[in-house]
């Protein structure tokens, strides 16, 4: 705990640093003297009337590179501990069964990307 | 965050300091990056205001504040206005972790009548062990900001940008995480400070369990990890949403990404944001594999303290410290340049080539970069003799 309160104060020294920036962008900034026309307040498309709606449909493959993130981030997360405690096992001679065990979960992990690479999950068009 | 006021004090005003230390660096590198491209362009960039143009951001901050604060009416309002903020806090986060200099020694001494003392003053605004996944934990909810500011804007080019650095944001920090996993096996911590005094002395390693020396070069991670270093690098570049990788703003196709409709002080937060991730990257590359804030053999802690010895052991560390952050400074900047350099002499590349080279080249040789690691210090430590 005492080492994580530093973070929520900087945390709160960028939110408040951020809320300063745009309270002195607002009192100062300009004012425009026509009242708000439709076409300056629709967002920007390339100058005919807008054609997107709010609810327009996003290509499936981000989904896609989403899903298949979240499973090889969690197995390099595993990866990390591994990592650190090699060489405490390592130098207490247990370096085999620790070098062993991670070499065939890097298999499976390399068979699974493989098999995703194959399977074409991965190609943009 | 102390035990007395005055360490609290200090520590709080240590925060502020390390953040506006990076966001008196944006104006800087804007200059830098302005005239270095007019530099590589053959132009001659902005030279009017001030000498060599050095004034020019300070205008243009004059005139960005001046802007209109414009808000259209198919925007989110709240979520509108927070993304910009949302953008520079993971950075600020990030750049807070890391050790920009040797810590500072504070002997007891008397003032106001009561004695305070002794502290120790690191140069980070977080000293913790696990500095490694705090980083990565914080850098990957930049991703947050840009979803956030692509969604709320009700346009499609905001939203598909924002789209496209999400997907490259977490496609490529597959690639981050696993090249750092060398890096820890070799040095077996995750805290920088440890990564950053195993770095200070010759280059040593195991060959087949005897201890070799070379005592020409220093002990950087480099010399171990070259294809570590690489495949990071080119990672945080995409991760930076830097050129040759910044499609999510790619002008042609998106006019400019997920801040289409921004403008005004909000595009400024998001430019601090983006040179903030700049600044965490080098700052990742110079203490993973170039030394951090030591010149082994002639900058060192040890040399320093010496060479100030004739000042009170105080004041001796103040200026160890100060010396070893225009160290850190000077390497940093090198990195820094080359960011620059690479976004002015580099093409972008297409979406789908993206995603390839961040999927099908940087990870399976991150694995490799892994599992050769592993056995080369299995073996060369001496893995079999136990």
């Amino acid at each position: 705990m005492d080492s994580l309160l530093p973070v929520l104060v900087c945390i709160l020294v960028v939110a408040t640093f951020g809320a300063l920036m745009l309270s002195v962008a607002h009192l100062l900034g300009a004012r425009s003297k026509v009242p708000l026309t439709k076409a300056k307040s629709l967002p920007y498309e390339c100058g005919i009337e807008g054609q997107e709606q709010d609810t327009s449909r996003v290509p499936v493959q981000f989904y896609l590179t989403a899903i298949l993130f979240i499973l090889f981030d969690i197995e390099i997360i595993f990866l990390y501990p591994w990592a650190l405690t090699f060489n405490d096992f390592l130098t207490q001679g247990h370096g085999q069964e620790v070098l062993l065990a991670m070499i065939v979960f890097l298999l499976i992990f390399v068979y699974g990307l493989f098999w995703e690479i194959f399977s074409k999950a991965l190609n943009w068009k | 965050m102390g035990i007395d006021i005055f360490e609290i004090v200090v520590n709080f005003l240590k925060i502020v300091v390390i953040f506006l230390l990076m966001i008196q660096m944006v104006p800087l590198l804007v200059w830098v990056e302005r005239r270095g491209s007019a530099f590589i362009q053959n132009r001659f960039g902005p030279n009017r205001i001030g000498p060599l143009g050095l004034v020019q951001n300070l205008a243009d901050l004059v005139k960005f504040l001046c802007k209109e604060d414009f808000l259209g009416h198919k925007t989110r309002k709240n979520f509108f206005y927070v993304a910009p903020v949302l953008s520079i806090i993971p950075a600020a986060l990030a750049f807070g972790a890391i050790p920009l200099s040797s810590p500072v020694k504070v002997e007891a001494f008397k003032w106001l009548g009561y004695t305070w003392g002794p502290y120790i003053f690191y140069f980070q605004s977080f000293v913790m062990g696990i500095g490694i996944v705090f980083i990565l934990a914080v850098s990957s909810l930049a991703v947050y900001a840009l979803l956030l500011a692509g969604w709320s804007s009700g346009s499609k080019f905001s939203l598909y940008g924002a789209l496209r650095a999400s997907a490259q944001a977490i496609s490529y920090e597959l690639a981050l995480s696993l090249s750092i996993v060398g890096i820890i096996l070799l040095f077996n911590t995750f805290s920088f400070s440890e990564i950053i005094s195993a770095q200070n002395g010759p280059l040593e390693f195991y060959f087949f369990g005897a201890k070799k020396s070379v005592p020409f070069l220093p002990n950087w991670g480099i010399f171990y990890q070259p294809l570590g270093a690489i495949l990071l690098f080119v990672a945080l570049f995409a991760e930076a949403n830097r050129l040759p990788f910044d499609l999510p703003e790619a002008e042609a196709e998106l006019v400019a990404g997920y801040h289409t409709e921004y403008s005004g002080v909000k595009i400024i937060m998001f430019y601090m944001g983006e040179y903030g991730h700049m600044l965490v990257a080098s700052a990742l590359m110079v203490t993973f594999y170039f030394g951090g804030y030591t010149l082994w053999p002639f900058l060192t802690p040890e040399k320093m303290n010496i060479a100030f010895s004739s000042f009170s052991p105080t004041w001796n560390s103040i200026l160890t410290a100060l010396v070893l952050h225009g160290v850190f400074m000077l390497k940093l900047f090198f990195f820094l340049w080359i960011f620059i350099w690479t976004r002015w002499t580099l093409p972008r590349f297409r979406y789908d080539q993206l995603m390839d080279l961040g999927w099908k080249t940087l990870l399976p040789w991150a694995l490799i970069n892994t599992i050769i690691t592993g056995i080369w210090i299995f073996f060369m430590r001496g893995g079999f003799s136990g």
